[in-house]
């Protein structure tokens, strides 16, 4: 009996089943069944909308992102941003520091082949290494407190434990936040304070094509105030300095954004971007210190050695010499551009 | 132990907004915080239906995958909860959660997001049960009374049900059967990837 009884249930739910299918595309069959049965089906709202786009509606509370009920394509960011986002910035993070350091062992520290003389000539002034140290430190903060997002989950959480983590990442947010501006500003003073050196003309491809004579020793190919590669470093930080300072500036003020598919783009942007930066600035902290004998001259007292010029910027030293005459190496005069 | 779910069955639904109420009420939610809303589809239209939803406490929840301090953690009871001790409000989870759930109090400069604020399920926070120390951060904790979401508990027609997931379905499913139609268990397939088949 009990075995009748379930197989005329199975039955009737199967017969509903059916009658349910066929309701949807059959608008005169639904009213045989029952007219309130035609209602939006999950199912079939998210099958129309294509499964990736939000399923919305009218709220009554006044808030404008509560009107999406269901968003299935946010989990598509999710694993962009654990796997994506993450695996470029372990890539390109740890890929250039294993690079540096097999540089370092192969070609060691790029000495002043004539070694050090004693005269020393301005390099750059006070307002443009202002500039520097200003993006300088900004941007160290910003990578630390970036980099934590992505990786200090998994390193420093364990170490320091869930209270202190807690703490410095809540530290590190207002850090990042606040630190922005000033890498903003710092951002705008170098690229009014070089770009007029930094546009890449045919010395740059000479320079390029003898590996700037990174690779071979005693190798200097001619350089004005900027070689190709400082060339490089300077549009790579403009341009991606701009960047994020956008992406950053959007996430900061959600508002701006509109929505969360705003926020997840800029969120990937502003995470790929900084990857790629950090590492090319990487590269730029080791040539202009532990890299390269003289360099951090230029940034440090703003002053370089006379010979390390020659050696590495020998056009600029002859523009600048050409205008101040009487150099002590006998340079002869050339006419500034 | 059970596997904590919540259903809104869309058909039953009224707008009434008790849950909505309930649930501020309840927990002293801040003023712009709304941890649970109805949304309505298809306004003035044939087929009109509206949906309570809050976070649905996901299997494997792309909220907990995302945040850089890893401040979720899932209950015995499956309900996702959150440390705002931990949380530093950098926005992720609001990225990644298909239902919207994640709340942010505007409390920084410039309006900045302040710690998360989400359902809890009527579940509190980690701080222990029933204390006033999780009362302020997380709100009431009825789970740890014996008792189930108040949302869910007073919907007037018994269209938000909250419990056991196989239990809820099961009523859910008889629902269907008895009436002739369903809308479906709204968000069950993003958030628990399946949905209720009958």
């Amino acid at each position: 009996m009990a075995l009748i009884d379930r197989l005329t249930a199975m039955a009737t739910v199967l017969c509903l089943g059916l009658a349910l299918a066929l309701t949807l595309p059959q608008g005169a069959a639904a009213q045989q069944i029952n007219p309130t049965a035609e209602s939006v089906t999950e199912d079939a709202l998210l099958q129309a909308l294509g499964g990736d786009v939000r399923v919305e509606g009218r709220v009554t509370i006044p808030d404008e992102q509560s009107t999406g009920l269901i968003k299935p394509g946010n989990k598509g960011w999710a694993s962009t941003h654990g796997g994506l986002v993450r695996n470029v910035t372990l890539l390109s993070v740890v890929g250039m520091l294993a690079l540096l350091i097999a540089f370092y062992v192969v070609r060691g520290k790029i000495r002043i082949d004539a070694g050090p003389s004693a005269v020393r000539i301005l390099r750059f002034n006070g307002l443009e290494r202002f500039g520097h140290w200003l993006m300088a430190v900004s941007f160290i903060l910003l990578a630390l407190t970036g980099l934590n997002l992505v990786f200090g989950r998994a390193i420093l959480l364990p170490i320091l434990g869930e209270s202190t983590f807690g703490t410095i990442s809540a530290w590190g947010k207002t850090v990042h936040n606040y630190m922005g501006f000033a890498f903003m500003l710092g951002l705008v003073m170098a690229f009014l304070s070089w770009v007029g050196h930094n546009i890449p003309n045919k010395i740059d491809m000479d320079w390029l094509r003898q590996g700037g004579g990174l690779f071979t020793k005693g190798v200097h190919p001619p350089a004005k105030k900027f070689n190709a590669g400082q060339k490089g470093i300077f549009w790579s930080v403009i341009l991606g300095g701009a960047a994020l300072s956008f992406t950053g500036v959007m996430l900061l003020f959600p508002g701006m954004a509109g929505g969360e598919a705003g926020w997840q783009l800029y969120q990937v942007i502003h995470g790929v971007v900084a990857a790629v930066l950090v590492a090319i600035v990487l590269a730029h902290i080791y040539i202009g210190s532990v890299g390269m004998e003289g360099a951090f001259d230029a940034m440090g007292s703003g002053e370089v050695d006379l010979n390390w010029a020659k050696e590495h910027h020998s056009l600029w030293v002859e523009e600048v010499q050409g205008q101040t005459d009487d150099a002590p190496s006998g340079a002869k005069a050339h006419p500034a551009e | 132990m059970a596997r904590m779910k919540f259903l809104c069955d869309a058909d039953r639904c009224i707008e009434c907004n008790a849950c909505v109420t309930a649930c501020k009420n309840e927990h002293e939610v801040p003023w712009g915080i709304n941890r649970r809303r109805v949304v309505t589809i298809n306004d003035g239209l044939p087929g009109e239906r509206s949906v309570s939803m809050a976070c649905m406490h996901c299997t494997d929840a792309p909220c907990a995958a995302v945040c850089p301090v890893d401040c979720f953690y899932t209950t015995d009871d499956a309900v996702v909860l959150h440390s705002k001790d931990t949380c530093i409000g950098c926005g992720y989870c609001f990225y990644a959660c298909p239902f919207g759930a994640p709340q942010y109090p505007k409390v920084g400069n410039f309006g900045t997001r302040g710690k998360m604020d989400k359902c809890t399920y009527c579940a509190g926070g980690p701080e222990a049960d029933l204390t006033q120390a999780e009362y302020v951060k997380y709100g009431a904790n009825r789970l740890a009374e014996g008792k189930l979401p108040l949302c869910a508990e007073m919907c007037s027609t018994k269209s938000l049900l909250a419990g056991d997931g196989d239990i809820i379905a099961d009523i859910y499913r008889e629902r269907v059967v008895t009436r002739g139609y369903g809308s479906g268990a709204w968000g069950w397939r993003s958030a628990y990837g399946e949905t209720v088949t009958v």
